[in-house]
Order: C-alpha cells, then structure tokens, then sequence
C-alpha cells in the first residue's frame, strides 16, 4: 500500500516534472506554475511552506482519529471515562494554534508589503479590460501607442507555441529586468488581469484605476486568463505577454509604433486625411 | 357549552386532515418535515445543476452546453439553490425546527404562525429563483449568470433581461423567511426553555442555533439592503454601484460579503451543533469542554462579521487594510481548532459505537480540518492574490460546504432518522453511502486544489488543454458521490416498507438529550408538563 502510494506520488510529481513548461499550465500539475519574478518566487515559497504546515494539521488530526477508532471502539474500551475538562490541554489547543498563526502571518506581512508597495517603475503599461478583450496602451515615453488583444480563435492560425484559449492576435510585450507598473481599468463589467507565472491578479473594475507591478527575470511567453466572470466570453480573453530582451522590446516598440493606433489620436488624423 | 369546549379542546389534540396538517401547519415537527422534503428536493435541484457542470468540463471545448453564458447559468443556479434552498432549508428548518423545542422541553416554537410563513415564503422564493431560469437575462439567452454573487456592472448592464429581478426578489423572500425563523428561533431560545434549564445547561444545538439565529438577523437586512440598490440601479435609474453616476461596484462587494462572509457561519455552526451530540451520544461521554465550546461558536459568530474583505484582496484595497483582513481571517481559526480538537477530545476515553451517523461525522471532522487549513492559506492575501478566483478556492468551500455541511446533513438524517419517522433504517445502508461519498466527493473536490494551483479560474465553460487530466478525474468523482444518493433514498423508502419499530431511544444510554426521552416519532403535541432539568454540571 505504502509502497503504491510513494510510486503513485513519484509518477505524477515525475510528469509534473516532465512537463514543466514556463508561463501556462500542464497537464496533471500538482503545484503552483513556475514563478518568474521576486514577488512570485516569494509566493511560491511562502505557499510550499503552508502546505508543509497543513498537512502536518491534517496529518495530526488524521493520526489521532485513527487512534481513536483503533483504542476506543466499543469493543476495546467497553467502558467510556467520563472526563470532560482538562486546563492544560485545552490552554494548550488555544495558545498552540496562535503561535502557528504567528509564524504565518510574519513572513505573510513581509511578502504583502513586497507585492503592494511598487518600486519605481522603468515601464508602465495601461491595461484596460472590455467584454472580452484586452486592450494595452503604451504611453507617451515609450511610443505613445494603443492596441487591443483578442483571443485567437481559430486553431489553425495559433503559432506553434500558442496553446488554445491561451493564444492571441497581439500580445503585451515588456523587456526583461524591468519594473512593469500596470494601470488597470474596465470599460464595461469588471474583468480581472491575472499572470499566475508573476503571481500577478488585479480586478478591473469601471470608474477605478487598480495598479500592480512585475519585474520578470526570465525571457519567455507567459499566459493568464481573466479571473472575474464577466460574462459569456470570460473564458475567451486570454492574457499573453511576452518579455524580451532590450534590444527586441526596442525593436518591437519601433514596429508597434507603426502598427497601432497612436493614443493621441494621430494615426486616425493620418487614416483621416489618407482618406 | 361546557360540553362544546371540551369537545373543541379535545379535537386540538386529534392531528388535522392531510391540508390543514401540511398545508396550514403550525406544529413546529411538520414544519420541521416540510423543510426537510423541501430541502431535499432543492437540493436534488442544484445537484443536477452541478452533474450538468461536471459533463460540460469533463472536456476541454463545449459540449453539453450552447456557450459559456448559459454554463454560468447553471454554476449561479448551483451556487444560489444549494445555499438558500439546500442547506439553509435543511439545518437551519429542517433539524431546528424538529428538534430545538423538543431539546429544550419547549412544546412548540415561539410563534407557530410564523414559522409557517417562513416556509411558504421559502418555497415562493424557489418558486421565483426557478422562474428565473426561463426569463431573458444577457440579451438573447435566458438566466442570470453572474454567479451567486451577483457583481455589478454584470448584474446591472449586463443583464437587462427580468431574469435578475426574478433572481432579487427571490432573495428578498428567502432573506424575509429567514429573518422571521431568526426570530422565531431567538424568542423561543431565550424564553421558553424548560424550568432548569439555564443557558450554560442548554444543548449544544441550540447554542448553535442561537449564534446561527443573531447571525442571520444582522446579516440579512445587509444583503436586503444591497440588492435592493441593485434593483432600482436596474430599473428605476438610480447609480448606487454605477461610476458614472458617482457610484463604485467595488462598494456592492462590501456590502455583499458584509453579509455573505457570516453566511457560510450561518451554514456550518448548525452542522457544528449537530456533531457535537453525534459523537457525544456514540462515545457515551458528555460533551468535552462544553463551554468552550459553545463559546467558541459565539467566538466564531462574532469575529465572522469584520472579515469580509478576505474575499476582495484583488479588488485593491490599501496594503493596511488587507493586513488587518489577513489578521482577522486567521483569529478565526483558533475557535475553529477548539471544536475540531474539542470534538477528538470527546471520543478520546470514549467507548464508541460505530453508526453510519458516528462514521459521516468523524469523517466531517477530518475532512473539515482539511477545508479548514486550505482557509488558513487563502486567509493570507500574498497567497490568496495567486489563489484568488481559481479552482483552489472551489475546492476550499466545498471542503467546507459539501463536505461538511452536507455531511453533517446526512449524519444527522441517519441520527434523527429513527426519532423522526419511528422506523430503523438498517445501519449498513447508512455506512455504504459514507463510503460512496466519502471517496466520491474527495476524487471529486481534491484534484480541484490542483487545477487551482496550476491557474485554472472559476466558472469557465471552456479550459485549455492541459487542465483536461485533472478535470475528468473530478468529473468521475462527482458521478459518484451522486450516485450515493441513491443509496440514501432507497434507505428511506426501505425502512418505510420494513416498519422496524425504532421506540423511543435507539441510541442507548449515551443519548442524553430531550428528544430521547418521547416516543419515536414523537406525539403530536409533546411537553404538555414541562420537563424539569436536574441540576447537573457539566
């Protein structure tokens, strides 16, 4: 049995393993997605330190049940005690849980000081959630440009590395290394911005203007899925974004400069007088 | 004349025909029966539902369903008929009703009249929440679907359609039905137990139902309240919630979880009650630590109101006061582990009786301390921010919920059984269906933690692939666990047909409280002298 079980643990932590990939979830995971920021590793850390904390309750709970059932069945222990009261012990059940409490919520204070409190920001981003899309804007000093990211809906126009209902047209793109202050905001129903890899959610609510922030150490494409239901497209508005070197962000912001529309309304004078 | 009094006197002791006994009932064990069927039907209601969300997401892509908005038709019907017209119905209606008299020698509830609205109101509140099904919500599709919760802007411009209105006023009855049982409950609580019967004497259910009691009664208005901002946001132009108006959706939310948060007190201090004389009654030994633990749930009834905000940490409040949250949310957590701890102390030297009722609620206490741990987790708001609206939090309260609060149900059906029809229901039937449900909902609700932790967000129609593994494994658990209900009826129907007489006390010497010591069932009027409560400590 025991023998099973450890086999049955090692398999799926083995494909869990296997399958690790960055940025969007596997199949069969049992744990959290790979974290690529201080904040997110912070979580995770944190997260696998309460799950040895409650499975160590649980598993206390567990054993004294089994005793329980083993020595006092009617059949072993014919014969009930009648103690109802015990100082020290119920003291003890009271002040013990307090003092587990307190180790949680020291380093819980520390990590939610480190989440809320933005450092100075090298990039920012306003991100604005419609029923169901997302649409980016890029400010002044970094182009001064606005686009909107759509699911991509077709299987067969997803790139290789684009899972489905994960994938879309234009993705948010932001250089490595850098704080990434977002600006949040809906314009219809309240949407919520999620990046499960930067341990990164903020709700996006209309008539607020919500901000995180991420800096993301590794290179890569990361995914995230609205986490406020919004409606009948909630699960069809995806979140990609795609972290880069300097140089590439350099490149890309020269190209999405071009590409999409200007936030001071440029472009369209431009397409206007086109016209 | 003298001859026509006592003939009308003696025809009050006769039980009336089938309409007036179930129809016009003023006696607090046909109410308390009513609730029970009541209960039951709804909540086969909202498990179909949830079978329906288990077919739709046992794949990736869309099956079963036409679009994601009538999936979320379904998910808001399951959330809303399995808290107000399930759970609530069957503890709180249902076992108070049938048994908070009798446990404290009262002859009947405060104000029998009452108590029958109450249920009415509850069964025309139903009523209402199903006519909301088949009305226009989103334009073009029928049913709200913006989750029990019923956010705005989503509950406002996004559903236009009647279908939310039906869905309020709903609320409005059940919440007007509860707020009458609240009081029912608080005036017979305070003023009609039995000479010697003092507070700190008192069963642990009615300790229960007291808090349960004062706890809907300062909720409820609060939910009134928001939901009617909610309506006339809706119809009658007002901008309570709505920013362009200087209103602020977030403010809803607090409203809501003002009274949502001491909700899911509401549902599981009854079931805390309940297990309490359970494991009393099988180890044959008092309660251990009685007042802690009647104190614990006055505790958990109190703190249960400054803790709301726990379930907005991503709505961005200031980092002040989601530290004062994380505080409050984990002080909770100690009362909590009193009772756990309080209820092992009490088997512990116990010469314990293993019953079907005995097995679902030992099984409660293991698996509550398992939804009440991954609480302590979602309690701290660094975590919770990545937990936050996935499946982590699903598997949280259902922990809690279904496999608590229902289990307890089903614990004290089996307990109760035999008191309230006078008929054994052989105890295997019992035993099978713990295990059915015990490895149904845990294949059911435990993989849930996982698809959390991967990312995997609430209340989608559709996922992507590499959830699918996780997903078809609780797919299967939940076809199981419902299969057990099956067992549980033909349990009933069969202790019915068989007609083994239970008499008055199945139970044996461990069972102390009132309701032993009548007949099974119980006469039609019971207590018409008062029990006399010695003067035993605990």
């Amino acid at each position: 049995m025991t023998a099973l079980s450890t086999a049955a643990v090692a398999f799926v932590l083995g494909i869990s393993a296997a399958w690790a990939g960055t940025g969007q979830p596997t199949p069969w995971e049992t744990g959290m997605q790979e974290m690529v920021t201080e904040v997110g590793q912070g979580v995770a850390n944190f997260h696998t330190y309460l799950v040895w904390l409650i499975a160590a309750v649980c598993l206390f709970v567990l054993a004294l049940i089994l005793v329980i059932v083993v020595r006092f069945n009617e059949r072993k222990h014919p014969v009930p005690s009648r103690t109802t009261h015990n100082t020290l012990l119920e003291v003890g059940w009271t002040i013990i849980p307090v003092l587990i409490l307190v180790a949680i919520a020291i380093p819980s204070f520390r990590l939610l000081r480190l989440q809320l409190v933005p450092p100075q920001a090298d990039v920012v981003v306003k991100v604005t959630g419609y029923s169901w899309y997302w649409g980016y804007e890029y400010p002044e000093d970094q182009g001064g440009f606005r686009f909107d990211s759509n699911m991509i809906t077709e299987t067969s126009a997803l790139k290789p590395d684009q899972p489905r209902l994960l994938g879309v047209d234009n993705a948010m793109v932001v250089p490595v290394g850098k704080v990434v202050l977002l600006q949040v905001t809906a314009a219809d129903v309240i949407h919520a911005f999620a990046l499960p890899s930067f341990a990164v959610k903020i709700d996006a609510i209309p008539g607020r203007l919500n901000q995180t922030w991420f800096k993301a150490d590794k290179e890569g494409v990361y995914y995230g899925q609205c986490s406020e239901l919004c409606g009948n497209g909630h699960p069809y508005m995806p979140i990609e974004i795609r972290v880069v070197s300097e140089q590439q962000y350099a490149a890309w912001l020269a190209e999405a400069k071009e590409r999409y529309a200007a936030t001071d309304g440029s472009s369209l004078l431009k397409l206007a007088t086109a016209q | 004349m003298a001859h026509a009094a006592d003939a009308a006197h003696a025809d009050h002791h006769d039980t009336p025909t089938f309409w007036r006994r179930w129809f016009y009932s003023t006696n607090h064990k046909d109410i308390g029966t009513l609730y029970l069927i009541f209960g039951f039907t709804a909540g086969i209601v909202g498990g179909l539902l949830s079978i329906a969300m288990r077919l739709e997401l046992q794949d990736p892509g869309l099956q079963w369903f036409a679009n994601p908005q009538a999936y979320n038709v379904f998910v808001t019907g399951h959330g809303l008929i399995m808290v107000f017209f399930m759970v609530m119905p069957t503890l709180i209606g249902g076992f108070g009703n049938w048994f908070i008299p009798i446990m404290i020698g009262a002859p009947d509830m405060a104000f029998p009249r009452m108590n029958n609205i109450s249920f009415w109101l509850t069964v025309s509140a139903f009523a209402l929440m199903l006519c909301s099904l088949f009305v226009e919500g989103a334009p073009g599709s029928l049913g709200f679907g913006g989750g029990w919760t019923v956010y705005p802007p989503l509950s406002t411009t996004g559903h236009p359609g009647p279908a939310l209105d039906f869905g309020i006023l709903a609320l409005h009855l059940a919440g007007a039905a509860s707020i009458l049982g609240a009081i029912n409950f608080i005036t017979t609580i305070l003023n009609m137990r039995a000479p010697g019967m003092t507070l700190h004497k008192m069963p642990l259910f009615a300790w229960a139902m007291l808090v349960t009691a004062f706890l809907l009664l300062l909720s409820l208005p609060v939910l009134a309240g928001a939901i009617t901002m909610l309506l006339t946001d809706r119809n009658f132009g007002t901008t309570f919630f709505e920013p362009s108006g200087g209103g602020d959706p977030v403010l809803y939310q607090h409203l809501f979880w003002f009274f949502g948060h001491p909700e899911v007190y509401i549902m599981i201090l009854p079931a805390f009650g309940i297990v309490s004389h359970i494991i009393s009654t099988f180890s044959r030994k008092p309660i251990f630590g009685y007042l802690g633990m009647a104190y614990a749930m006055v505790a958990i009834g109190v703190v249960g109101f400054v803790v709301w905000a726990h379930h907005m940490y991503t709505v961005g409040l200031s980092l002040q006061t989601q530290a004062y949250f994380v505080f409050a949310t984990m002080v909770i957590a100690v009362p909590t582990g009193v009772k756990i701890f309080s209820w092992l102390a009490t088997m512990w030297g116990g010469s314990i009786r293993f019953t079907a009722a005995m097995y679902w609620s030992v099984g409660f206490i293991f698996l509550f301390t398992v939804g009440g741990v991954t609480g302590v987790v979602l309690a701290n708001a660094p975590v919770d921010r990545y937990m936050h609206d996935t499946y982590y939090v699903v598997a949280h309260f259902h922990y809690v919920l279904s496999l608590g609060a229902v289990f307890i149900i089903f614990a004290g059906m089996y307990y109760w059984f035999p008191k309230i029809t006078g008929y054994i229901m052989p105890e295997w039937i019992g035993k099978l269906h713990f295990w059915v449900a015990f490895i149904g909902s845990n294949v059911l609700f435990f993989p849930m933690h996982f698809l959390g932790l991967s990312g995997m967000p609430r209340r989608y129609a559709d996922y992507p692939d590499a959830f699918a593994g996780w997903n078809l494994v609780s797919s299967i658990g939940g076809y199981i666990f419902f299969a057990g209900l099956f067992i549980f009826i033909f349990g009933v129907v069969y202790a019915f047909v068989r007609k083994e007489q239970a008499g008055a006390n199945p139970w044996g010497e461990g069972a102390t409280t009132l309701e032993w010591t009548l007949s099974s069932p119980p006469p039609y009027h019971q207590f018409e002298t008062l029990p006399r409560i010695a003067d035993t400590g605990h």
